[in-house]
């Protein structure tokens, strides 16, 4: 029996989100998609799902939805407190739920926006391609709306629809975005129409989000950014993530409903890994840039690759031979393990996007074993 | 292809620009179309999504499939290679457009800044081929050029907060159509029932880059309401000239 969701209560803002329409930008069609990427990929991996199933985006305030049928689902991104059937449940894992089961959210914990990944994936037309929603010109999704007071959805299930238990890879925790965000960026590609303290202004500057802000781009408050002729340049392609300064110098990060093309000048591009974070934070909250190269942001996201390929495989991931910890004594390396034996190598250092992580752990040299705290402090 | 010599601008880790000029001019914005064609046509693995615009394209890319400094490699190649000669028909797409009355609410003005006649300033605009740059702005939008001088004119002081879709308008030097009904400060001269972007087509927009758009004054409001009903109904058969 195909499981329906029936929408009991919309909350503010859901829509029908995939990784978003490609292809027709250049007839004016914004990507769209889910603002937060890698929650939406993972919502879907996590319950056996093709990474670009369609999943429901939740912002700030849940829906109320019944399921008619047994199923797997998952909830990612956000800690807007889900629960189901009244009791808390855990989010970044799939979950079995009953036919008639009752899901809900209440308090914005942590982040903004959340994942609903079903198995089989939610089932609505394509268009132009994708299932993802464009509300402004009615496009895509649930007939190109938010969802709505008794709306009806399906999934897509067939034969080939597999019922897994997942979770996130060994070593890693639910990511948390927390109220003061580090945003990495690469600078460019309109470094010629800044000053040149302009790019200075930029790193070294804490700016609040403001109430100004959504699913198109994302509005800064803080110290200006000056320009050298003006703030209009030929109108070019907008990439996901890039950092536009219009007249007033205030900073507006561009998400995935933003328009193709832009005349305004643009410092730097968000790298793709910390789009996400941008979309998760509340207005009010502060957000500091920090340059980083292409080939950084590149390695961060294989990291983010790797960690939704381990979803899939259950794998654990582990470094490679040399990616172990190891602490010099005299000119003799000596390899750090954990309190039961294993070694510790910096990709299981047990964060997914958290900051740090002790060990208390034993090294023994020549028959003495000394115990001591590794903090591992993630490159995140 | 185009000996024009090819700079890439940074914009992240997903995306590329390729840059071959920085003005608004025909032929370095043909070498854009030509780029793009011969990127299509390669269906190189890796690439997402291509976006030009009137002197450069931004290539959205999955680095887990190509990696940067190849595709940066095989897009110089593409701009390098040889010389596509299929592109010389021209295409132009005719809207028909009721100028003035409650359509073109601002055609009076228009006018007297430029010391014309209204039926003056609907010959003119009407006169000629618009070259379509680029789309973008909104799904269906084209950036038209190059405006007849005369009939270049400031922006609404208050801009409208409704403009209805199909709009045409002038502001200072461009020309366009409003796709769908938003806000706006252009001065609205006429409007066309056609829709410039409709989902349920199989190409969803009316227009495309690198065609031409020929303003044809309507004769009455019959001929208005006769052509909106076919084209809600998605009905209306578009004219389109070519020419080689």
């Amino acid at each position: 029996m195909v499981p329906l969701l029936k929408i009991i209560e919309p909350g503010i803002l859901t829509t029908v989100q995939d990784r978003g329409r490609y292809g027709y930008q250049r007839i004016g069609v914004p990507v769209s998609g889910a603002a937060d990427e890698y929650a939406l990929r993972a919502a879907n991996l996590l319950v056996g799902n093709n990474d670009n199933a369609a999943c429901l985006e939740i912002t700030v305030s849940g829906p109320t939805i019944r399921f008619t049928a047994n199923t797997h689902i998952s909830i990612t991104g956000a800690n807007l407190s889900p629960t189901i059937d009244g009791k808390p449940t855990n989010q970044w894992r799939s979950i079995l739920v009953q036919k008639d089961s009752v899901l809900s959210f209440s308090d914005m914990k942590d982040g903004v926006r959340s994942y609903l990944g079903i198995a089989g994936g939610i089932d609505v037309p394509l268009v132009m391609g994708s299932r993802s929603t464009y509300i402004k010109s009615n496009i895509g999704g649930l007939g190109g709306r938010p969802i709505g007071k008794g709306d009806i959805l399906s999934v897509k299930l067939t034969e080939d629809t597999v019922y897994v238990e997942r979770r996130l890879p060994h070593g890693y925790d639910n990511p948390e975005y927390g109220k003061d965000h580090e945003i990495r960026i690469v600078i460019g590609p309109h470094t010629r129409a800044f000053a040149d303290e302009s790019v200075a202004t930029l790193l070294g500057s804490l700016y609040t989000v403001s109430g100004d802000s959504d699913r198109t781009g994302y509005k800064l408050e803080g110290p200006p950014i000056l320009h050298t002729v003006g703030p209009d340049v030929l109108s070019d392609g907008n990439p996901l993530g890039a950092i536009q300064i219009p007249g007033d110098g205030l900073p507006r990060i561009l998400l995935a409903d933003r328009g193709t093309t832009g005349g305004y000048t643009k410092i730097a591009t968000v790298i793709s890994v910390d789009v996400g974070k941008v979309a998760q934070a509340l207005p009010g909250q502060t957000v500091s840039f920090k340059a980083v190269t292409i080939e950084e942001a590149t390695e961060l996201l294989l990291e983010e690759e790797q960690i939704l390929a381990a979803i899939s495989t259950g794998e654990q991931i582990i470094g490679g031979l040399d990616d172990r910890i190891t602490v010099t004594v005299d000119g003799k390396a000596f390899e750090v393990t954990s309190e039961n034996g294993e070694p510790i190598s910096k990709s299981n250092t047990g964060s997914g996007r958290t900051k740090s992580k002790i060990y208390n752990t034993q090294a023994t040299v020549n028959g003495s074993t000394y115990d001591f705290q590794v903090d591992i402090n993630r490159r995140r | 292809m185009n000996h024009t010599q090819l700079l890439f601008q940074p914009a992240g880790d997903k995306a590329i620009i390729a840059e071959l000029g920085n003005t608004i001019d025909p032929e370095t914005n043909r070498q854009v179309h030509s780029l793009v064609q011969a990127i299509d046509r390669m269906e190189i693995y890796g690439i997402l999504d291509l976006v030009p615009s009137y002197g450069s394209l931004l290539i959205n890319f999955d680095p887990m499939r190509i990696s940067i400094d190849k595709l940066k490699s095989r897009i110089v190649e593409l701009n390098n290679g040889p010389i596509n000669n299929e592109t010389s028909v021209k295409r132009v797409v005719h809207l028909p457009v009721f100028y003035g009355g409650n359509h073109g609410p601002d055609i009076k003005f228009v006018a007297e800044h430029a010391c014309l006649t209204v039926e003056e300033v609907i010959n003119l605009h009407s006169s000629i081929d618009y070259f379509i740059y680029m789309m973008g702005f909104a799904p269906g939008f084209p950036y038209l050029g190059e405006l007849p001088k005369n009939l270049a004119t400031p922006r609404l002081q208050t801009p409208r907060t409704h403009i209805p879709a199909g709009s045409v308008g002038i502001a200072e030097s461009q020309t366009g159509v409003y796709p769908t009904t938003s806000p706006g400060g252009w001065q609205v001269i006429g409007r066309t029932p056609l829709k410039l972007f409709d989902v349920r087509r199989k190409y969803p927009a009316l227009l495309l880059a690198g065609d031409f758009v020929r303003f044809i004054p309507m004769t009455g409001k019959q001929e208005y309401e006769r052509i909106r009903k076919l084209a809600d109904k998605n009905d209306y058969e578009i004219i389109v000239d070519t020419r080689i």
